[in-house]
């Protein structure tokens, strides 16, 4: 393949009434990423070209975007993986306000992460060396941290486009984080933060975050866990 | 729009961050942190292979202890870091790796429950602590959420464009809201710069690309000297092509480097520390066995490559210890090293110099702090060890912190006529963006960033010689003259990476210049600084810092001592 067309959503409101798609031809060479094609559009053919982008490694979470019907990291996708016929089509991640080009505004994709105390909390003294936890319960939360709050769980999900207030699958996914830590001590305090109609009882299981999720992070099993466990504290099945 | 707070933190990464968190629990709230990326996004996040301290937990590693990480440390540095800084590094490592750890770090775990530990290169024991091969991820997620606990304000996708300095005391900046184009002022107290190293002036780099040392360019011209600059680093295994780092963890494993003949070549080279020598002498070996017809893709393009190979140590361990590089492996080369071994090349990594500053982040200028891989306190010296940068970040960062918050309660709040000043520098700043809209254009920027990242990794990159740096050097000051014909083609306000990036590159070739100057100035070989013409290390003359303060017409160089307090320097020998 010699070339191939990028085909790109385009919206500057500083001049665009409505968005619209542009679509460049690109050289192609041998392991080309979507973010080099986009770099290149950048560089060479149209300057005003507005995306994000940083490590370049598939672990900032910076290019997330929905490219040939799929969402993807720019950064990693392939373009010979992306093609559709001889194109390969950019969308900013959906759901969010455009800002420019392909950088939506992601507001409250951060407020509602801040909204479930991402942090451990353990009021206990802290001892002077480490805090001890075994490799089997270091294990307990090892699919949540692979998390890169790329956003696109967050724009992929139905539940969210239909109500503003819900948390979103990243948030749902930190705070299972932190719930399962064996070295966190506000278990109660996170289920009540969470297990309401804009926390995990919003999720139907539709199950598009999975597939958006590059880093194969499940997040509807975190939100199930949360709610199960919502559930057998109500109960009084579960102790807290 | 014109912000003001007692203190700004320019940089949201482990540096920025870290101190962030001491100025607030130090009793200043007032306290913010001004981040070109949402600090999740910094090149902290890269960081994979882990963070050394001398906690001692690894069977191997009982007898750890500090002095023993500061010997390693100051050895590794090839005897150019300051000793009563390598010992603050050193000291200080498992305080803070503990309350990282207390914060929630996901650090991995040994069956007793402590902080796992890993063997890495050029330590004498297992002293790396890692979260998998993610450590990076994992501190920087970490440290963000201890912001967020704290309330501390991010300006997320604020470029900050100029410091503004008043008769030696800083008095604020110009910076730039990303997203709407706006440009103007913040006033300050204190500030410290955590912006990162300067990667991207080279050719194939493993940085993120927004490294381009635009911190250490804005201190330079700021008055502040830029030190050793020209000790920069080279990561023996970037994956061939893409130069994405495949950690060195992936060695203190167990990984083999092999040539073309199958040969374990490292045995030649560091034959008791074998894949496990210090980084620069493990790049300089890779190289050579390519330069010396023993690689593979020898003449191709992309270069030449060794194999990295990981194989033998089986799919479970890999997974465990190893998942991300088998991850990029499969999605950037289309291998796994389950199978298969990685095809490698040295890579530039990391800026052991930066801004002077003393052990506290305090720069000349009263009030201007810095931290992490833009500053050079200096504990790499001319070669850092893997593991020592994660490091660097949150012990020094706390360090600024610290002082900062000290610094403002004594010396109360922003300086009388800040806000004239910053208003006068927003003027200069519009004014070059001016000059940048109505450029001839007969130059390119982005054809003028490829040349100089060619330059300086063909020039003043791993083997190094007179001839070769004084064409970089005058390429350099070439391509200076080029860049007054460049022309930002686009206008609009909003997200303009057009202007952005054109702005970025004065500062850019600025600091190549200081890069260049130095190493053809230095004519000795130490560490990470390699030269044919002067094969070996020269304590009579070269024992000793440089200092690059900025002129109109280029760097000017002077040199200052190095801090010997408890190690003589020795032959180095792996």
């Amino acid at each position: 393949m010699e070339n191939f067309k990028l085909r790109v959503f385009r919206y500057d409101p500083e001049k665009d009434s409505e968005p619209h798609y542009d679509t460049f031809t690109i050289p192609y060479r041998d392991g080309m990423t979507v973010l080099e094609a986009l770099t290149y559009v950048q560089e060479n053919l149209d300057s005003s070209l507005a995306y994000r982008y940083s490590c370049r490694e598939a672990i900032c979470g910076s290019c997330a975007n929905y490219i040939s019907g799929a969402y993807r990291l720019a950064c990693r996708a392939q373009v010979t993986d992306c093609l559709e016929g001889d194109t390969v089509t950019v969308a900013p991640l959906p759901h969010m306000r455009v800002i420019k080009d392909l950088v939506v505004d992601m507001t409250k994709f951060w407020e509602n992460y801040e909204k479930v105390k991402p942090w451990l909390i353990n009021d206990d003294p802290a001892p002077e060396r480490e805090r001890l936890q075994s490799p089997e319960d270091r294990a307990k939360y090892n699919m949540e941290i692979d998390c890169i709050l790329c956003g696109s769980c967050f724009a992929a999900c139905p539940a969210g486009v239909n109500n503003e207030e819900y948390l979103g699958a990243h948030a749902l996914v930190w705070a299972n984080r932190f719930f399962v830590d064996t070295r966190d001590t506000a278990k109660r305090e996170r289920l009540e933060l969470v297990a309401n109609e804009y926390g995990v009882f919003r999720c139907h299981t539709a199950f598009n975050c999975v597939e958006a999720c590059p880093k194969h992070i499940n997040q509807t099993e975190a939100i199930q866990e949360l709610k199960n466990a919502a559930m057998r504290y109500k109960l009084g099945l579960l102790k807290l | 729009m014109q912000l003001s707070h007692k203190v700004i933190i320019v940089g949201g990464g482990l540096a920025g961050l870290r101190a962030a968190i001491a100025v607030h629990d130090g009793g200043v709230k007032d306290v913010a942190i001004v981040s070109q990326l949402p600090p999740v996004r910094s090149h902290s996040v890269a960081a994979a292979g882990g963070i050394n301290g001398s906690l001692g937990n690894h069977p191997e590693g009982k007898d750890d202890n500090w002095e023993k990480h500061m010997y390693d440390t100051v050895k590794g540095s090839d005897f150019l870091a300051d000793q009563d800084a390598a010992e603050v590094l050193a000291k200080e490592a498992v305080p803070r790796i503990v309350e990282a750890e207390h914060w929630g770090c996901p650090f991995s775990r040994n069956p007793d429950g402590t902080i796992a530990q890993r063997p890495f290169g050029g330590a004498g024991f297992p002293r790396t602590c890692f979260a998998a091969d993610k450590t990076g991820h994992a501190l920087l997620h970490t440290m963000y959420q201890q912001t967020i606990k704290r309330g501390i304000k991010v300006y997320m996708e604020y470029l900050v464009l100029k410091l503004v300095v008043k008769e030696g005391r800083i008095v604020g900046m110009v910076l730039m809201n990303i997203l709407t184009g706006e440009i103007g002022t913040a006033t300050a107290g204190a500030v410290m710069l955590a912006t990162g190293g300067a990667g991207k002036i080279y050719a194939h780099s493993t940085n993120n690309l927004l490294n381009t040392g635009l911190g250490m360019a804005m201190a330079y011209h700021a008055g502040v000297p830029l030190k050793d600059m020209e000790f920069i680093q080279f990561h023996p295994t970037g994956l061939w092509g893409t130069n994405i780092l495949m950690t060195e963890g992936c060695r203190g494993e167990g990984g083999y480097l092999l040539n073309n003949k199958g040969e374990r070549f490292m045995a030649k080279y560091a034959p008791k520390a074998m894949e496990l020598g210090p980084r620069d002498i493990v790049a300089r070996s890779i190289q050579t066995e390519i330069n010396e017809g023993r690689g593979f893709n020898l003449g191709g393009p992309g270069g030449g490559y060794v194999h990295l190979d990981l194989r033998h140590l089986g799919e479970a361990k890999i997974n465990e210890r190893l998942p991300e590089v088998r991850e990029i492996c499969r999605n950037f080369a289309g291998i796994d090293p389950v199978y298969e071994p990685i095809p490698v090349q040295p890579s530039q990594h990391y800026t052991m110099g930066g801004i002077d500053t003393d052990i506290d982040g305090r720069t000349v200028v009263h009030g201007l702090y810095a931290a992490g891989e833009c500053a050079c306190v200096s504990v790499h010296g001319a070669n850092r060890l893997g593991g020592n940068s994660l490091l660097d970040t949150i012990v020094f960062g706390k360090r600024a912190g610290d002082h900062i918050a000290q610094f403002i309660q004594s010396n109360g709040g922003i300086a009388a006529g800040a806000d004239k000043a910053v208003a006068e520098a927003q003027k200069e700043v519009e004014a070059r963006f001016q000059r940048l809209y109505s450029g001839q254009g007969t130059e390119d920027g982005s054809k003028l960033r490829t040349e100089l990242q060619e330059t300086m990794f063909n020039h003043v990159g791993i083997f190094r010689d007179e001839a070769l740096m004084t064409e970089g050097l005058e390429k350099i000051r070439q391509l200076k003259q080029r860049y007054a014909k460049v022309k930002v083609k686009h206008t609009g306000k909003i997200y303009n990476l057009d202007l952005i990036k054109n702005y970025e590159l004065e500062g850019m070739l600025d600091v190549a210049e200081v890069i260049a100057s130095g190493a053809l100035q230095r004519k000795e070989s130490r560490g990470s600084h390699a030269r044919r013409d002067y094969p070996e290390r020269d304590d009579a003359n070269f024992l000793k810092h440089t200092l690059a303060f900025y002129t109109e017409n280029g760097p000017r160089l002077e040199y200052k001592p190095v801090t010997i307090t408890k190690f003589q320097p020795v032959a180095r020998k792996y």
